[in-house]
């Protein structure tokens, strides 16, 4: 092909700004198209200080590692040994987050369930009650007691391993679960006591206690209901995290859950999953502060989520000081969220034109409140349900979560631990300012911590 | 059991004095012992404003507890029919199942808050969020309730043979509210409603029930005008 003269006069120009790329400028033109702000699925979109912030220091001339693949690393977790006779013994550190039946279908719902008693950890309800398929497919459950109570009833608290009392969400703290009518099919409808097909709206604010003091209380009478037998969990999402770990103690916790922004919901305004909240890093070390302030590390066990996604994080979460990890998004990501195609009748089919069809594209996916998700998750749907088959699913769960505790073990080895709760602050560095500030760890190849040790 | 003092000689009754006996104890019983011990009455002393009394009962008994509760008094109950001879805090007969609850004296915050059935009966007033997140429950108040009550109420239905006070009603979806009295004003989506004949004879029953004297013409209908139910009437405009 013969090549041209470029007339540089009719060059198209792309200088795009900072200020409005094409994120903010399709977010206008979006509230301008509709005046009404975008309700979507999954946590913050937004670059933020994370994990991936941190590094390994690893052994050294000083430290002394373990053989990587032979040398035993136990990854074994208790939680809840403050007060409950029985507390929640795990094979793994890692733990399925609490997500509702009607947010996830029933077939998710037993994917996780069968994943979770496979692996020996436990999986959680969600807002609307706990189904027949979990509590069957579930060794460990817990079960959450959220504002709504929608489906909360004394015969599954008497069925659960443990109860989480839930003030807050990550994603949105301070705010409600919403349901938008096309999941509330009758059987959810019917869970949670609502009109089919209503945009359900959940209370934000617990209906019978208000302050910490009536937590006590109700932490109480959630402990004789249950003979003082299970652990009780109170989370949070992130925000004055200091402060409201240590009124969880107060309350009688046995565990804390704590859940960063990046934590994901079905349905939320996008403004209050970007802009409300503080990121995990930095929710998990004022957590941790609070612990070590009360002397309470070790008897309040710390579970950490928002944004886990890999070994590495699990690992970095263990080192700063969680005793456990929960994740939400990562195990629909297993299952096949935002992935092009779905696995049916022994092969794999394209999902490209119903994520199309949703205005959307594999890798850009958040439309869980639509009920219509492509790969058959989030959704009520009966024919799309089809594409998850609660086998297949807890395979890849399954897979997916013993992943994550391989690459876990073989940092905590390369640490020199042989328990993955013997990961130390020590262990990890900063790779950036705002990382270091937030975590409370040196700069990597400094000694300098902002904020607590002199000038660098 | 240590601390429990047999005042009634008879089987079929046994004390717990809370003086002497921890709560736990006496909710020990109701979960463990009370199933086919031939106990069907079950009289507490000495309550003092405990917290917790007889909760999570899963089996047909009738209580006593002769004096003033704390909170969540009877919460979760299942099949028994318990009477407070006195004033109770918190959240008495929270997310009740079935069964009975009445209450001789005045209840404090969120009375019967989320109870999906039985019948809550409180004789005095009840203070703020009454019947909050109800799910199925029926609650008759003798006297009046205070704001914000049955707050997202989803199913059911409260009797208020007096006065109601602010935001009664506020985001209801299908619970049913009877007022004898006055009401302040009403919640977010709430509507006055004009009685029907089912409206009529439902009140008549809870009121015959309550053992309260009132004609159910006196009261007024309160429910959703379902305006709420859908998130944004114009959200698919496009412009």
């Amino acid at each position: 092909m013969m090549n041209k003269p470029v007339e540089l006069g009719k060059r198209i120009q792309r200088e795009e700004s900072a200020g409005y790329d094409r994120t903010v400028l399709d977010y206008i033109h979006n509230a301008a198209a509709h005046g009404l702000y975008e309700i979507r699925g999954l946590g913050a979109k937004r670059r933020l200080p994370h994990f991936d912030d941190l590094v390994f220091l690893a052994a050294s001339g000083s430290r002394y590692p373990l053989e990587g693949y032979r040398e035993k690393c136990t990854t074994k977790t208790v939680l809840g040994t403050r007060y409950a006779k029985k507390p929640i013994e795990l094979d793994i550190p890692i733990t399925f987050a609490g997500m509702s039946f009607g947010s996830l279908s029933a077939r998710v719902k037993e994917s996780l369930g069968r994943a979770a008693t496979e692996l020996g950890t436990s999986t959680t309800t969600g807002d609307g009650g706990m189904t027949p398929e979990e509590r069957q497919s579930s060794r460990q459950l817990v079960y959450q007691c959220l504002p709504s109570r929608y489906g909360f009833n004394p015969d599954d608290v008497r069925k659960a391993n443990a109860i989480e009392m839930v003030i807050g969400q990550g994603a949105k703290p301070g705010g409600g679960g919403m349901l938008l009518g096309q999941k509330v099919n009758p059987r959810v409808a019917k869970m949670r006591t609502l009109p089919e097909g209503v945009d359900q709206r959940s209370a934000c604010r617990h209906p019978d206690w208000t302050g910490p003091d009536d937590l006590v209380i109700k932490i109480h009478e959630l402990r004789e209901i249950t003979d003082w037998q299970i652990p009780i969990y109170v989370k949070v999402g992130a925000t004055r995290t200091n402060h409201d770990v240590k009124l969880a103690v107060h309350a009688g916790a046995d565990v804390v859950v704590v859940d960063g922004m990046q934590g994901g919901t079905a349905a939320t305004q996008s403004v209050f999953i970007e802009h409300v909240g503080i990121p995990t890093l930095a929710a998990l070390r004022q957590a941790v502060d609070a612990l070590e302030e009360m002397d309470m590390r070790g008897k309040v066990q710390l579970v950490i989520s928002g944004g886990i996604r890999s070994g590495a994080d699990v690992a970095k979460a263990l080192a700063m000081g969680a005793d456990a990890v929960s994740i939400g998004q990562g195990a629909l990501m297993a299952l096949g969220c935002n992935n092009d195609t779905y696995w049916k009748d022994g092969s794999n089919w394209s999902a490209e034109a119903d994520y199309a069809r949703l205005g959307t594209a594999p890798g850009y996916c958040h439309h869980c409140h639509t009920g219509k998700c492509p790969v058959g998750i989030t959704t009520q749907d009966a024919e799309l349900e089809q594409r998850l088959d609660p086998t297949v699913g807890a395979r890849r769960l399954k897979n997916y979560f013993k992943t994550l505790n391989m690459e876990l073990t073989t940092i905590a080895r390369a640490c020199g631990k042989s328990n993955v709760h013997h990961l130390e602050r020590e262990d990890l560095v900063a790779l950036t300012l705002e990382a270091a500030a937030m975590a409370r760890l040196p700069l990597a190849g400094t000694s300098w911590i902002p904020g607590v040790s002199g000038p660098l | 059991m240590a601390g429990v003092t047999a005042t009634v000689p008879t089987a079929a009754t046994r004390v717990f004095d809370l003086a002497d006996a921890p709560v736990r104890a006496l909710n020990q019983f109701l979960h463990h012992e009370l199933r086919g011990s031939g106990v069907q009455r079950v009289e507490i002393l000495n309550p003092n404003g405990a917290h917790n009394i007889a909760v999570g009962i899963d089996h047909p008994v009738t209580i006593d507890i002769q004096g003033h509760g704390g909170y969540y008094v009877a919460g979760m109950n299942k099949h028994a029919d318990v009477t407070v001879h006195g004033n109770v805090g918190w959240g008495v007969a929270e997310n009740m199942m079935s069964g009975t609850v009445r209450v001789k004296g005045f209840a404090s915050e969120s009375a019967g808050a989320t109870g999906h059935g039985g019948t809550l009966i409180i004789e005095g007033d009840a203070s703020l969020r009454c019947g909050i997140s109800m799910k199925g429950i029926d609650i008759v108040v003798g006297g009046r309730v205070g704001n914000f009550s049955a707050f997202m109420g989803q199913a059911g239905r409260l009797v208020v043979c007096g006065d109601a006070g602010d935001g009664l009603g506020d985001s209801l979806y299908e619970a049913v509210l009877y007022v004898r009295g006055k009401i302040k004003s009403l919640g977010a989506d709430a509507q006055e409603e004009p009685m029907t004949e089912a409206d009529l004879a439902g009140v008549a029953d809870l009121l015959k029930k309550a053992g309260f004297p009132y004609d159910p013409t006196e009261f007024k209908r309160v429910a959703s005008a379902r305006s709420l139910y859908h998130w944004n009437a114009d959200a698919n405009q496009e412009y």
